[in-house]
């Protein structure tokens, strides 16, 4: 085999582990959006804020140091300890949990039987809330997130490839902890939204809120269950862009790459978002790889949009989302 | 019927139906109802009771205030005035999703089910008040939660053999035609093993042979499980056929109560079903 066509499958695989990356974000959009019917635009943000707050966690940092300094003229910063990985990851999970009650209590609670729109207009308004709330309490400058994750090139992988082709191929190991972490929780929520009771109320609360206030289904319990599990998986997602990143800002604009994700995949399916994550973080990678040359480079930046685009014109529904059927 | 003398009280104890059925205490008990929606009064100082082992029907015309009586019953409407009695106790205001895990089940006039879900799905969900085992055995699908789940399968394989609906179990219901569906619905209310099932028009829609279908189901429900059982009719015909007492409702009051036979020589019942002549 040619030296090009190992290179053209160590791109492919580059782009099937950074396609994971987006998946885990996807995730969360479609967990709301089967349970609620609403597009929660504060995915991302929830992603970073879960990010901020571990860092914060971790390092000990005290919460709005830089609000209550600029007032009183103090001089605070940190509590001066610092936590285990896993314990701050907990305690995070317990405020991402916090927050979906709170969610529920003076967002959702308001809006029952509203148009989606505005619903949808309620996670935009959530968003900018919770990136101005991440603002003042942890401040804004650009955090190294380490919970202990192994990063850099696998060379168990480089050394045994190089045997066996005689091509080292390039992998981060982050990216295989990723894939890892994504296949685990996209089975564990399969199996719970098919064969659990919870699962099952869960989707019978997107489906019809009457039917399923009749057969005994609280829908607070319910939508708090949402958002909270939609909230450790932005904290999932946020550890993991934040470990291979940064934890920076501009992290709530992966939210943006998740949309042709659920466009490919479907809004309402688990692995879907999981294969749409795939197609577009291998075809970007691969379209780079092979036109960019031709057309000047940076492809990247639209050939997911595009890709979508091209879907929604011959399957609006994404490959596995549920097929709209009315009887009449 | 002989034994029920009073026309609208029977013996506090219960009596026997003509084909020999007994029918127990009072199970739910509505007291001085009133409903309003704004100036709109729907429903009007309306008093009833529903026995234990009963078949009860509310009948009325349209707009005579029945669904929103069902509604009420099974908490989707607060009562402006007046009091529900379920059980020997007094029902504060509560949720519906509550009032579900009282015992009480019903179905919808248009339909409502889980549509993208399977048949099995849709029955299974009936069971969620059932259902013992917390979230986080659940989540991860250990022991108790598994086999309670194997459990309950069982049970709803029992309701859908028993509906006869063993070939559309794994069908999402949305493609089911509509009588399938009211079947389907009752299924789910039949899941929660309800102490009463509410049955809001359950042959509203249907052709001769399904009316016949859903009538039988809803016999072998109250004779073969005992389920008390209220239902809400347009058509007189199966109403008078089905039931041991009926409440008349027009224009949001009651204007008869009593078995079919008393009801159906009773004048107003004659007057709101006829009209009458003005002269």
């Amino acid at each position: 085999m040619s030296e090009q066509f190992y290179f053209a499958l160590e791109v492919m695989m580059n782009g099937l582990m950074a396609g994971v990356m987006y998946s885990l974000v996807a995730l969360g959009f479609v967990l709301i959006f089967k349970a609620s019917g609403i597009f929660n635009y504060a995915q991302g943000v929830m992603a970073l804020f879960a990010a901020l707050t571990l860092v914060g966690i971790q390092k000990g940092e005290i919460p709005f140091a830089h609000v209550i300094n600029a007032t009183f003229g103090t001089n605070l910063s940190t509590f001066g300890w610092e936590l285990p990985s896993i314990v701050a990851i907990v305690l995070t999970a317990a405020v991402m949990i916090l927050m979906a009650v709170l969610i529920e209590k003076y967002v959702l609670k308001h809006l029952v039987n509203q148009e989606p729109i505005i619903l949808f207009m309620a996670t935009i308004g959530l968003a900018f809330f919770l990136e101005g709330l991440g603002d003042l309490m942890w401040g804004s400058e650009i955090k190294k997130l380490d919970v202990g994750l192994p990063q850099g090139i696998s060379e168990t992988i480089e050394t045994v490839t190089n045997n066996w082709f005689g091509y080292g191929f390039f992998i981060d190991r982050l990216d295989i902890i990723a894939a890892v972490v994504a296949a685990i929780l996209v089975t564990s929520l399969t199996l719970f939204s098919k064969y659990t009771k919870q699962g099952r109320a869960l989707r019978a609360v997107a489906d019809d809120h009457q039917a399923a206030l009749s057969v005994g289904i609280s829908l607070r319990f319910i939508w708090v269950l949402v958002w909270s599990i939609a909230g450790f998986v932005a904290l999932v997602a946020g550890i993991m862009w934040g470990t291979k990143s940064g934890v920076q800002f501009s992290l709530s604009l992966i939210a943006l790459k998740a949309l042709p994700v659920l466009m490919l995949g479907g809004f309402t399916s688990i692995p879907g978002a999981i294969v749409g994550g795939l197609i577009i973080g291998v075809g970007e990678k691969l379209f780079e790889f092979l036109v960019g040359p031709m057309v000047g480079g940076a492809t990247e930046n639209w050939f997911a949009y595009v890709l979508a685009l091209v879907f929604l014109v011959f399957r609006p529904q994404g490959l596995f989302g549920e097929k709209i059927i009315e009887r009449v | 019927m002989s034994s029920l003398t009073h026309k609208d009280t029977p013996p506090a104890d219960g009596y026997v139906t003509e084909d020999g059925r007994t029918i127990g205490g009072v199970m739910m008990e509505m007291k001085h109802i009133t409903l309003r929606f704004g100036g709109v009064v729907a429903i009007q100082d309306i008093s009833f009771d529903i026995r234990e082992g009963e078949i009860r029907a509310i009948i009325g015309p349209n707009g005579a205030g029945k669904s929103s009586m069902l509604n009420v019953m099974s908490g989707f409407y607060v009562p402006s005035e007046g009091e529900v009695w379920f059980r020997g106790r007094k029902r504060p205001p509560m949720k519906p999703f509550q009032v579900a895990q009282q015992g009480l089940a019903r179905t919808f006039q248009n339909i409502a089910l889980f549509k993208g879900m399977s048949t099995l799905d849709n029955i299974m969900t009936g069971r969620v008040t059932l259902m013992k085992t917390g979230l986080l055995s659940q989540a991860i699908w250990w022991g108790k939660a598994q086999h309670e789940e194997s459990e309950h399968r069982e049970k709803v394989e029992e309701i859908i053999d028993f509906l006869e609906i063993q070939a559309i179990r794994k069908t999402p219901v949305g493609r089911l035609p509509y009588g399938l569906q009211k079947r389907v619905e009752l299924g789910r209310a039949l899941a929660a093993e309800p102490k009463l099932l509410l049955l809001d028009e359950p042959m509203a829609g249907m052709n001769v042979e399904e009316k016949e279908d859903m009538s039988r189901f809803i016999l072998d429900v109250n004779d073969e499980f005992g389920t008390t059982i209220a239902l809400i009719e347009h058509d007189m015909g199966v109403v008078m056929d089905l039931s041991d007492r009926v409440v008349v409702m027009d224009y949001g009051k009651k204007i008869g109560d009593g078995t079919p036979d008393e009801v159906r020589n009773n004048k107003a019942v004659i007057d709101a079903y006829l009209g009458v002549a003005h002269d």
